[in-house]
């Protein structure tokens, strides 16, 4: 639990010498409380005071990064078991698995290594590469893992093996430097697990069977008592239910008991024999606590669906995405192109806009400053009403770009064209499709006409 | 070390329970259909009871959907001409609900008589035993007119009527009422919209054990993180004991996710999105799955691929950890 703010002013000096920039001890204290400051900026501070207040004030998750570089990904330190109370901030790594013994591993791993995809103006992109030990010698697993490396070159890997050896020797080959995650250590190996992961400063996955929680804490001391920490936390469920209820259990333990042995992010082995069950299994993951989703298979469909599920679950609910407002240019316009309008909701915008381009129908596109909402919801919360659509085409400057005073609304406001025509006399207020995949035909067919 | 204890929450309030379906006083159904019931947030059977598995129906219309997804067109065939057919075809393939669309009554798609919208109903109930939801066609007063000569020729058939929404609640609460159905309650994504429609069909003498709640669906990655967070809001109020918000709630998944360009494009998208026929399956159980978890009790869905995949699912989360 975090200190409140006479708690930490108890460790302070009480001199009030305003050497941190605040007017006395207790109003810092108030400031750090509410993390609006940093302890360092104390200079008396006492080393127990620090301590105590590292200690205290840890995150009930910790961060754990996984791999070194460019791609490398954090996950952990939520605070919400629910996305309106608090973001969800540290969106889970989406990894596919490829076994140590699979002839295709060069070809699986730089398929994973090169899927993207755009999203309202995102690129989206998997987060790492798992290579499971099947079969074979430590050397034969650390040959795997090398060439995996050669043809996956700055994703993240998770090596995956029972056989602490293995591990070692994959390690030992040159990957001390990319800190993959080390997953698992169990009950059996924790001991010679905990050694090589703590040798080569890796995270390490931690991991009973049946989704035992009481167990998983135990194992986290143990290895925590071995001198790790950065864990992530596998319940070793192999079930949709089972999965559900561990993860649940262990981000309320962290979050609600402050179960320090669980305040680790989670590891779910999302795998499933079809990929529609796995897309079943890895959505649960992803909406529920999950911070590492493996997955076997490479359907882009199914990546296409879990990177954009993903990217909506953690987008912050107070602040949807934007774009500026104003008037945009799509192709090569002229003074008798049409003029449409939109609200500045980053996928309303994209949708429209990636529908205008792909018309081949060179345009204006207008977008109203909605405090980012969509037509509809904008609509409803008073933020795009005819008022607005009018004061947006005026504040544009567009009429000494056009030649013609014909302006494009989308369909679902068509009730508000009368009270538009008002507010904006001599325009002609033209109804556009509702749904913006319908624009193109419009376009062609409506417009031109 | 520390000992750790599971945290249980003893939740003080209950999702109501909701019967479609009639086999008696005028029902004529094979097998009824309950939801809710629920005493926690979905699936956690350590802490509270799921008693009633999560139904699913198949959406079918009462005229060849052009519109529809060349996908959809493709998984259902020439079915798409006869809604009977069509809805007996969904059950043999496990719906536990169908969801009848009579968009013929529409003015613009054919604008056909409520008689007709009539005839099709009973043509739907004789070719299926399991309980209805009838929705109009979408515009006010044909709405009216539809629903209500539909619910007055069932009577007692416990059909789930819809739309029921503010500008149009009277009537179709009215109808619901006098003739023993149900009714579908929509409002646009927000708690407090939802709970004050409640509220009004409350009012009226519906009891809230006749009403479903649709807090309006927004497909993946188009506002479905809205629909997610509005519904587990719901439900946690539903738990901590607000009446008004104990509904179960229904989520129309496939018009939703079919009718995004991930739905309908089959050519000129990235090679990334993977090809039509998964990517519109992908995006129906991806909705259908989040908003599960946020607690749907019907989802309605449109293709046989996402129907055999959800009740996959349901089988693996209602059988228990």
């Amino acid at each position: 639990m975090a200190p409140t703010g006479l708690e930490i002013y108890k460790l302070l000096p009480k001199t009030n010498c305003k050497e941190c920039g605040f007017p006395t001890c207790l109003a810092f204290a108030m400031k750090l409380a509410q993390k609006g400051t940093e302890l360092d900026k104390c200079p008396y501070v006492s080393d127990e005071a620090k301590t105590a207040l590292d200690a205290a004030s840890a995150p009930p998750i910790k961060l754990v990064t996984i791999g070194a570089g460019e791609r490398a990904f954090a996950i952990g330190n939520e605070v919400a078991m629910f996305r309106h109370e608090k973001t969800f901030y540290h969106q889970p790594g989406l990894v596919a698995r490829v076994k140590s013994d699979d002839p295709a591993l060069a070809e699986v791993a730089a398929r994973a290594a090169g899927y993207e995809v755009e999203r309202v103006g995102m690129t989206l992109r998997l987060d790492g590469l798992a290579v499971e030990h099947a079969g074979g010698d430590a050397a034969a697993y650390a040959a795997a893992v090398a060439a995996a490396r050669a043809a996956a070159p700055g994703l993240p890997l998770v090596l995956m093996s029972a056989d602490a050896a293995a591990i070692d020797a994959a390690l030992a080959g040159g990957g001390v430097a990319d800190k993959p995650l080390v997953h698992a250590a169990t009950a059996a190996n924790w001991e010679a697990m905990a050694e090589v992961a703590k040798k080569h400063g890796c995270p390490l996955a931690i991991r009973v069977e049946g989704g035992d929680v009481v167990a998983l804490a135990e194992l986290s001391d143990q290895v925590h008592g071995a001198g790790l920490e950065d864990i992530v936390l596998d319940a070793g469920t192999s079930t949709l239910a089972g999965d559900l209820v561990a993860f649940t259990q262990l981000r309320r333990l962290a979050l609600k008991k402050g179960a320090r042995a669980l305040g680790f992010p989670i590891f779910s082995l999302s795998a499933a024999s079809s990929w529609q069950a796995e897309l079943v299994r890895a959505t649960q993951a992803v909406a529920k606590y999950a911070g590492v989703v493996v997955l076997d298979h490479l359907e882009p469909a199914e990546l296409y669906s879990l990177l954009t599920l993903r990217q909506n679950i953690y987008t912050d609910p107070q602040k949807p995405i934007q774009v500026e407002p104003g008037l945009y240019e799509i192709g090569a316009v002229t003074a008798d192109s049409p003029l449409l309008i939109t609200t500045n909701f980053s996928l309303t915008y994209f949708s429209v806009s990636g529908e205008v381009e792909g018309a081949g129908v060179p345009s204006y596109l207008l977008v109203a400053d909605s405090d980012g909402q969509s037509v509809l919801t904008g609509w409803a919360a008073g933020k795009f009403d005819a008022e607005k659509i009018a004061k947006t085409v005026r504040d544009s400057g567009v009429e000494q770009k056009i030649n013609h005073k014909k302006l494009v609304i989308p369909g679902h406001v068509a009730g508000l064209s009368g009270e538009t025509e008002e507010e904006l006399p001599g325009w002609q207020i033209m109804v556009g499709p509702r749904d913006a995949v319908d624009i193109p035909s419009y376009l062609k067919t409506v417009w031109s006409a | 070390m520390s000992a750790v204890e599971i945290p249980v929450e003893k939740w003080p309030g209950a999702v109501r329970e909701v019967t479609l379906g009639s086999s008696y006083g005028g029902g004529t159904r094979a097998s009824t259909v309950t939801v809710g019931g629920e005493t926690t947030f979905p699936f956690l059977a350590f802490e509270g009871n799921t008693p009633h598995r999560p139904a699913l129906a198949i959406e079918v219309v009462d005229m060849r959907p052009a519109d529809w997804s060349p996908e959809l067109q493709d998984a259902w065939g020439d079915l798409l001409d006869d809604a009977a057919g069509w809805a007996a075809k969904a059950v043999e393939l496990g719906a536990d609900l169908i969801a009848l669309k009579l968009r013929s009554c529409h003015p613009d798609q054919g604008d056909r008589s409520a008689e007709e919208a009539v005839k099709t109903v009973d043509r739907v109930l004789a070719a299926v035993g399991v309980p209805l939801i009838v929705y109009g066609p979408g515009t006010a007063d044909k709405d009216n007119e539809v629903l209500v000569a539909v619910a007055e020729k069932t009577k007692g058939e416990q059909l789930a009527l819809g739309l029921c929404e503010e500008k149009n609640y009277r009537t179709i609460v009215a109808a619901a009422l006098g003739n023993g159905h149900l009714v579908i309650a929509q409002t646009p994504i927000d708690v407090n919209l939802a709970k004050q429609l409640n509220i009004l069909i409350s009012d009226m003498g519906l009891p809230l054990e006749r009403v479903l709640m649709d807090p309006n669906t927004g497909a993946l990655g188009y506002g479905l993180e809205y629909t997610y967070s509005v519904m587990e809001r719901l439900r946690l109020a539903a738990l901590m004991g607000d009446s008004m918000t104990q509904q179960p709630m229904i989520c129309g998944i496939g018009e939703e996710s079919w009718r995004q360009k991930e739905g309908r494009a089959a050519a000129d998208v990235p090679e990334a999105w993977g090809a039509l026929a998964e990517r519109g399956v992908a995006w129906e159980i991806a909705t259908a799955t989040t908003l599960l978890e946020a607690g749907a009790d019907v989802l309605t869905l449109r293709h046989p691929g996402s129907l055999a995949a959800m009740r996959e699912a349901l089988d693996d989360l209602t059988k228990g950890a």
